[in-house]
């Protein structure tokens, strides 16, 4: 009864949400594959994670889990219920960013689960901006997409792009606008020897950046 | 239960010749997609196969929803206006300011007015946009107080609606007319409309490959020939023409009524033409198979419903 009410509520957001945007998954650079998997995106809506969630195909969605913070979606019952039952979220507790080198230590402590779902051989929807931004920019990355590349290697990074979601459901807005979107996966991203963390991020947000149209 | 005794007589003689015409034409792709090509001509050959499937699916939808009567033209016009304007807005520039406007247009501007229309209030669903929408939705903007670019955002907002939704729900407002002296289908009219328009679109495009040699407006629609545009009217016209049986005109009126609408649908299409080639895309979406988005495929009969509705309104109906 309650596999029941989890599927049929995945399956409605799924339906409205692809209803109302009518959103598109355009494979620029890789294929939907299982395994180890961070799929990184810009981040403009509430909407985001279930975008690039719907957009592939039914078999992975139950072995990707977004990544989402814990003060929003642990607050109420019903988000706590969307967040980690329907959509096999995991939750982290968001810290402000973090100057380079400082509190690593606490760091490795909160992205533990996250390394979980990745030793399982599953996959992560994750927002390296941390927040949401207002749609016109994208905002510089915070470390942990860093610290997952190093401490799971073999984690392949997809860079994804959202197109329009900031304009379907804005930051401070309830309503919906139903506009048509697309979400753009790129090539793996890759480590270059010798780069500085900052380098990293900044080229990863790039990667991020040469999806869009 | 019998299907055909879901529609009247004149109905099932129109849908039952659009059947026939699939067949043919799906018929000539195939033979055409037998014969040696070099690569772009099997192209425009693939192109117009996936053309005669999408109307076979399209056709198929309104031969569904016209079974429906009144209700069933409503709700697939309104489906229709709503994919419409979604394709409009993606493609329009706005800003966050917008974003409680477009709201109110996509959900209550455009179920109000498709309402309006299914109760066949008249004097309402003619102003509703026009008036009420031209004076709220600025206002709703202004709420937002971002001047920027203010009186070109609300236009393009109220243009939007005025398009997709205002001009083409006039389509399923036929059925609403009163018409004494008529005692065929009403929804034969709707159907007649549909045919004569989209075949002008068809025949242009037909003659167009076959016959085109002068771009007639070659700045904004580089594919839109003389030939095309003096083929495809004069035979759409024809038809619409020999089809007189089904609706209150006389074959003549039939013919001046139908060029009438064939004009106004090329007018459409330029219109839209023009917009699209000032966004710098080609289609507005790639909804259907081979034609581009809906709106590419309506664009003529935004133009032609509201004024072939009032035609009929003035001269045929009390």
């Amino acid at each position: 009864m309650r596999r029941l009410a989890r599927r049929g509520a995945a399956l409605l957001l799924v339906g409205l949400c692809r209803g109302l945007t009518g959103v598109r998954a355009l494979w620029l650079g890789s294929l939907p594959a299982a395994g180890a998997r961070v799929y990184f995106a810009n981040h403009a809506s509430h909407l985001d994670g279930l975008v690039i969630w719907a957009a592939l195909p039914p078999a992975l969605r139950t072995r990707t889990h977004p990544v989402a913070a814990r003060d929003y979606w642990d607050a109420t019952p019903l988000r706590r219920w969307l967040a980690l039952q329907v959509f096999g979220a995991v939750l982290i507790d968001r810290q402000p960013a973090t100057a380079a080198g400082e509190a690593d230590a606490a760091r490795a402590d909160v992205l533990a689960p996250l390394l979980a779902v990745l030793e399982r051989g599953e996959a992560l929807i994750l927002f390296p901006e941390g927040t949401r931004g207002d749609g016109e920019t994208v905002q510089p990355f915070r470390s942990g997409l860093w610290q997952l590349a190093q401490r799971c290697p073999r984690a392949e990074l997809i860079p994804v792009h959202l197109e329009n979601l900031n304009r379907v459901l804005p930051k401070g807005s309830m309503l919906p606008v139903p506009l048509l979107c697309a979400a753009r996966f790129g090539a793996r991203f890759l480590p270059v020897d010798g780069e500085t963390r900052a380098d990293y991020l900044e080229r990863a947000r790039q990667a991020v950046l040469a999806l869009a149209r | 239960m019998n299907p055909l005794t879901w529609y009247d007589a004149p109905v099932r003689a129109l849908l039952g010749g659009v059947f026939v015409l699939l067949v043919i034409a799906s018929l000539i792709g195939r033979g055409l997609a037998r014969r040696p090509q070099d690569g772009a001509g099997r192209a425009t050959i693939e192109n117009l196969n996936a053309r005669i499937r999408a109307w076979w699916l399209m056709c198929a939808l309104v031969a569904g929803a016209l079974a429906g009567g009144l209700s069933g033209a409503v709700l697939l016009f309104g489906a229709i206006s709503f994919l419409a304007l979604r394709e409009f807005v993606t493609l329009t520039p706005t800003r966050r300011a917008d974003h409680e406007p477009l709201f109110w247009a996509f959900f209550v501007f455009l179920p109000l007015q498709y309402w309006l229309v299914g109760t066949g209030w008249y004097g309402m669903f003619t102003i509703l946009i026009p008036v009420y929408g031209f004076l709220f939705l600025p206002l709703r903007s202004a709420l937002n107080a971002d001047a920027q670019g203010f009186l070109a955002r609300t236009a393009r907002t109220q243009w939007a609606l005025m398009v997709c939704v205002y001009c083409v729900s006039h389509a399923p407002a036929l059925l609403t007319l009163e018409l004494p002296g008529f005692d065929g289908s009403r929804v034969a009219l709707l159907l007649w409309l549909l045919l004569v328009v989209q075949l002008s679109d068809v025949l242009q495009y037909v003659w167009g490959k076959l016959a085109g040699r002068r771009p007639i407006v070659p700045r904004l629609s580089p594919n839109k020939t003389v030939e095309g545009f003096a083929g495809g009217i004069g035979s759409a016209s024809l038809i619409g023409m020999l089809l007189a049986p089904v609706t209150p005109f006389t074959h003549g009126q039939a013919f001046g009524i139908a060029l009438l609408v064939c004009l106004l649908g090329f007018a459409g299409g330029l219109v839209m033409s023009a917009i699209k080639r000032d966004a710098g895309i080609k289609d507005f979406g790639a909804m259907i198979e081979g034609h581009g988005g809906v709106l590419d495929r309506i664009d003529s009969l935004c133009f032609s419903a509201p004024v072939f509705f009032h035609v009929v309104r003035y001269f045929w109906s009390p």
